[in-house]
């Protein structure tokens, strides 16, 4: 029991903090006077006095946190605390936003998926929207720590590979010695770049209002926006252009970009060996689309549909899920395709979803190796990254989370399919959320919400959404016997 | 000279084995003393048992009037050592150390006056797998040497019916190939040497040593033998040191794979190579190399530990249609009973590695000496110091030069003073500064020339020494 006390303290004081970050939003609302303070003080209050519940029955159990506890702490704080965001969403919109669709909304943000229930967000007071924006910042910035520290630690789905101790491609990840520096160096570099990032939108012509909530929905690889047409409503290359730029730099591995900034050189980008495939399979697709459409005719001139293809293939792939177009109507092949590469593309420790280019990449060379194995039965050859050898124990941790990858996207696509939905429907809205990218297709479009969906179709989204952040086996663990097992 | 030579592993036994018929004193030092009493029953030498590096056993082989160090223990550190503290203790004036690791030699500032204190570094697995490149990259030859920075090559190649020159007179290369300069420096017919003048013919199976400027080389010989199709295929059977650092450096040119027994050592060589395909298993098993179609290989290259393994391997090979085999073999004996027989190439380690070092025990300046046929032959890289009066090189026309017999001039390497000659169109501006004359019987060698010189048999080199130096008196 003692254990678990000891978790618990540790979690309400991520509650009471978080608590804290309300106050934002009640400042905003307060300047403003735009009607939405009240659900924030609300909000405040619930979790603020939980949380010092919590801390009161569990501050004495001071007790170094185990691996294990790791878990339990990590799938507490991703599924609890969207359920407190999710207070001044109800509160505002009571009685007409459900606690299926408010936790949604919470999850998508918290996750960094950005597919919404909400519409006519046009009107929405500037509070609320800031409020989504922010819990994608918020969302990233513990993805961050999460990808680059914690879930190496635990060894989830080969995350190891990326332990210092561990000989991998990233013995440089651990940054500094003791975890806590870790984050915030890598912290100090996400604000860094998301002020970068906040000014250009401003320069580029957002107004400073949405260049904030942009912001936050950009650096988290999110797509949550302010406007129902998402960027479709500024219609502007400018703004587009610094949009991408920060898509591509936000799916990056921060510790890469932590080591640059340190190192003062760009040589650490060059020895990230996800970096170059993220880069050339991404650009490498945006012409492709874009000579796609252009071909097909879906747009007149070439200049054009590379416009519309880079923007919409670099904001799917990097799992951020703006839209500055209706792509549900461009031939069915490239949104597919953008969909496919929502599941791959981003590297490691960026704040994008789906199984990571380095999970690819091990994948890719265990079937070179498999063909290679089958012309030379003595052939010796391990898998090698960055010019370091893997485990094989590593490399089947990776096939275990692709095989579990696999798996929840069927069985999950199936129970959407028997639910009532049609098939693209149901497919791209599971693929959508256990990627964290957002919009699917055909019903959960661009130009749609995911307001379509009901309950149980809902709550199959948003476990999509945990399993897909916590990568599977974090929530697989907690959720299996042997963990509650004395 | 009093030399002292710390190890008596292959490469000390091998050094001391050449350096002894050179009437030396030599003092092996090594911690075995198994070793060390098989090495004294054989040779004429004193042993002391005991740690290289230490002061007192470093004393008690003489190194307080010794004239030289020979640092070759297995250990970089006790070499390392060694040199240090007969710098320091017993003001030794020439220390040579093996350093195998390239980390030491990536920093040459360790290794000077105030620190290791070490003149001379070398790396015998380097050289051993340098002389095998330039193998795999003229598969026909048996020995390519360089001298001159790589300016000038001495090239041995056996000769076979279908060559232009073969059941020709030698005198025939100039009209043949009228634009490069060669000069066949040596001949061995059935294992005997034959000095080459113009009118000598040259038979099918005569081994040739041919002097060209390196770039020439093919062409030489080409006039030969028939010229094969460039290697692309190597396998290379034991992925140790020097299989390790051949596959290195060949594979990003070749198809190179590695067949290596010890899991460990397999595994650290895939995860080192970038492009070979390294393959764990015995390289005398046939149906591997059948499996990974030793039949389409340019080159077998039988690079293990074990002399009889490697026999076997390359035999076994050859027999199955590998184009081109060579075996590394440490006994002479072996080398001897195999060598243009069945496997085309055998290679002894120990004398293609201490060339380097015979070149500073050497009386005379001697830029270079490399061991040819196993030990039996040398080519030397001399430089010609002094004047007309004090030299007996300098300033006469190579007939008039009173050469031993058997020893043959073969080309002088000379460096233009003057910046006029030099010409800049290629760009190779620093290859420029220096000529490469193919001697003939009217080159006249100036001060300063490196000249280098083929001599049939290592009796010779004395004699040569001698030559070369510069007399001390005017009469």
């Amino acid at each position: 029991m003692n254990r678990y006390l000891a978790v618990l303290r540790v979690f309400s004081l991520i509650l009471i903090m978080f608590a804290g970050t309300m106050t934002v939003p009640v400042v905003v609302a307060w300047i403003y006077k735009d009607g939405a303070q009240y659900a924030y003080d609300e909000g405040i209050a619930i979790t603020l006095i939980t949380g010092a519940l919590i801390w009161l029955f569990t501050h004495n159990q001071r007790r170094e946190l185990h691996i294990k506890d790791g878990f339990l702490l990590v799938v507490m704080t991703w599924t609890l605390l969207p359920a407190f965001a999710a207070i001044p969403l109800m509160s505002y919109f009571w009685p007409n936003l459900s606690f299926t669709d408010a936790y949604f909304e919470t999850v998508s943000g918290l996750t960094t998926t950005g597919a919404t229930v909400l519409s006519g967000l046009d009107n929405l007071p500037f509070s609320i929207n800031l409020w989504r924006g922010e819990l994608v910042w918020l969302g990233g910035m513990g993805l961050i720590v999460l990808a680059t520290a914690i879930l190496p630690l635990l060894g989830v789905g080969g995350r190891q590979m990326f332990k210092a101790e561990a000989p991998g491609p990233m013995k440089d990840t651990k940054l500094t010695p003791r975890m806590a520096e870790t984050a915030k160096g890598l912290w100090a570099v996400y604000f860094a770049i998301s002020i970068a990032c906040f000014f250009a939108l401003r320069w580029a012509g957002m107004t400073w209002g949405d260049a904030v909530i942009h912001t936050g929905s950009i650096m988290g690889l999110g797509g949550f926006s302010s406007h129902d047409a998402s960027f479709g409503f500024w219609d502007s290359p400018k703004i587009e252009l610094v949009t991408m730029t920060f898509m591509t730099i936000a799916g990056m591995n921060f510790a890469t970009h932590f080591l640059v900034w340190r190192q003062r050189s760009a040589a650490p980008y060059k020895f990230d060996p996800e970096a170059r495939w993220y880069l050339v399979v991404m650009w490498g697709s945006v012409l492709g689309v874009a000579y796609y459409l252009w071909y097909l005719d879906a747009y007149a001139d070439f200049l054009t549909a590379l416009r519309y293809a880079a923007f919409n293939v670099v904001s799917i792939a990097t799992t951020t899920g703006f839209a500055n177009t209706d792509y549900n109507l461009w031939p069915l092949f490239a949104p597919l395709w953008m969909l496919f590469l929502s599941s791959f593309v981003t590297c490691s420790g960026s704040t994008g979803g789906g199984i990571k280019m380095v999970r690819a990449m091990v994948l890719y060379k265990q079937t070179f190796r498999e063909v290679i194995r089958s012309m030379h039965p003595a052939a010796v050859q391990p898998i090698k990254l960055g010019g370091e050898t893997l485990q094989n124990n590593i490399v089947f941790a990776v096939l275990a989370f692709g095989f579990m990858y696999m798996v929840l996207i069927v069985s999950f696509t199936l129970l959407m399919a028997y639910s009532g939905l049609d098939i693209v429907t149901s497919f791209s809205a599971v693929v959508a959320c256990i990627n964290n990218t957002g919009p699917g297709l055909n019903q959960v479009g661009p130009a749609t919400t995911f307001a379509v969906l009901d309950d149980f179709q809902t709550w199959i989204c948003t476990s999509a959404m945990l399993l897909g952040r916590l990568e599977i086996f974090t929530l697989l663990v907690v959720l299996s016997p042997a963990f509650w097992r004395k | 000279m009093k030399i002292i030579i710390l190890g008596a592993g292959q490469v000390g036994t091998s050094v001391a084995e050449s350096l002894v018929s050179e009437a030396n004193d030599i003092t092996v030092v090594d911690t075995d003393i198994t070793h060390l009493q098989a090495l004294q029953d054989r040779l004429d030498l004193r042993t002391v048992a005991g740690n290289a590096a230490s002061p007192s056993v470093l004393k008690a082989a003489g190194a307080e009037d010794a004239d030289l160090l020979i640092a070759v223990t297995q250990s970089d550190q006790t070499n390392l050592c060694a040199c240090r503290t007969a710098a320091t203790l017993f003001n030794l004036p020439t220390r040579i150390a093996r350093l195998r690791s390239p980390d030491y030699a990536e920093h040459p500032q360790l290794l000077d006056e105030n620190n290791f204190a070490v003149d001379f570094s070398i790396c015998p697995e380097q050289i051993v797998t340098d002389y095998i490149i330039k193998l795999v990259e003229f598969p026909e030859a048996l020995q390519v040497l360089e001298f001159a920075g790589g300016r000038v090559s001495l090239v041995a190649v056996r000769a076979f019916e279908g060559g232009p020159l073969v059941g020709h007179p030698i005198a025939d290369i100039r009209r043949h190939i009228p634009k490069v300069d060669a000069r066949i420096a040596a001949i061995y017919r059935k294992d005997q040497p034959i000095t080459p003048t113009g009118d000598t013919v040259v038979e099918a199976g005569d081994e040739v040593f041919c002097l060209a400027a390196t770039e020439d080389i093919r062409e030489v010989m080409r006039e030969l033998r028939r010229m094969d199709k460039p290697a692309k295929r190597v396998m290379i059977a034991g992925g140790g040191n020097i299989g390790y650092r051949l596959a290195r450096a060949l594979e990003k040119n070749y198809r190179v794979k590695v067949i290596e027994e010890n899991k460990r050592r397999s595994e650290f060589l895939a995860a080192n190579l970038k492009e070979a395909l390294v393959l764990r298993g015995d390289a005398t098993d046939e149906d591997l190399l059948e499996g990974e179609n030793v039949a389409d290989m340019d080159m077998f290259l039988a690079l293990t530990n074990d002399d009889e393994n490697n026999i076997m391997s390359s035999l076994l090979a050859k027999r199955m249609g590998a184009r081109r085999v060579l075996a590394l073999i440490n006994r002479r004996a072996y080398v001897d009973l195999v060598q243009a027989d069945r496997i085309d190439i055998a290679i002894s380690p120990a004398h293609v590695s201490i060339g380097s070092l015979l070149a500073h025990v050497r009386r005379g300046d001697v830029a270079a000496v490399h061991s040819l046929r196993r030990g039996a032959a040398e080519a030397l890289e001399l430089i010609a110091h002094g004047d007309e009066k004090s030299s007996k090189v300098v300033g006469k026309p190579i007939e008039e030069i009173d050469l031993p017999e058997g020893v043959t001039i073969g080309a002088i390497v000379r460096r233009m003073a003057d910046a006029e000659k030099v010409t800049v169109n290629s760009g190779a501006l620093l290859a420029e500064h220096h000529r490469v004359i193919i001697a003939h019987h009217d080159t006249v060698i100036e001060p300063d020339d490196h000249v280098i010189v083929f001599v049939v048999s290592k009796r010779l080199v004395p004699k040569v020494e001698k030559l070369f130096q510069v007399g001390l008196g005017f009469f």
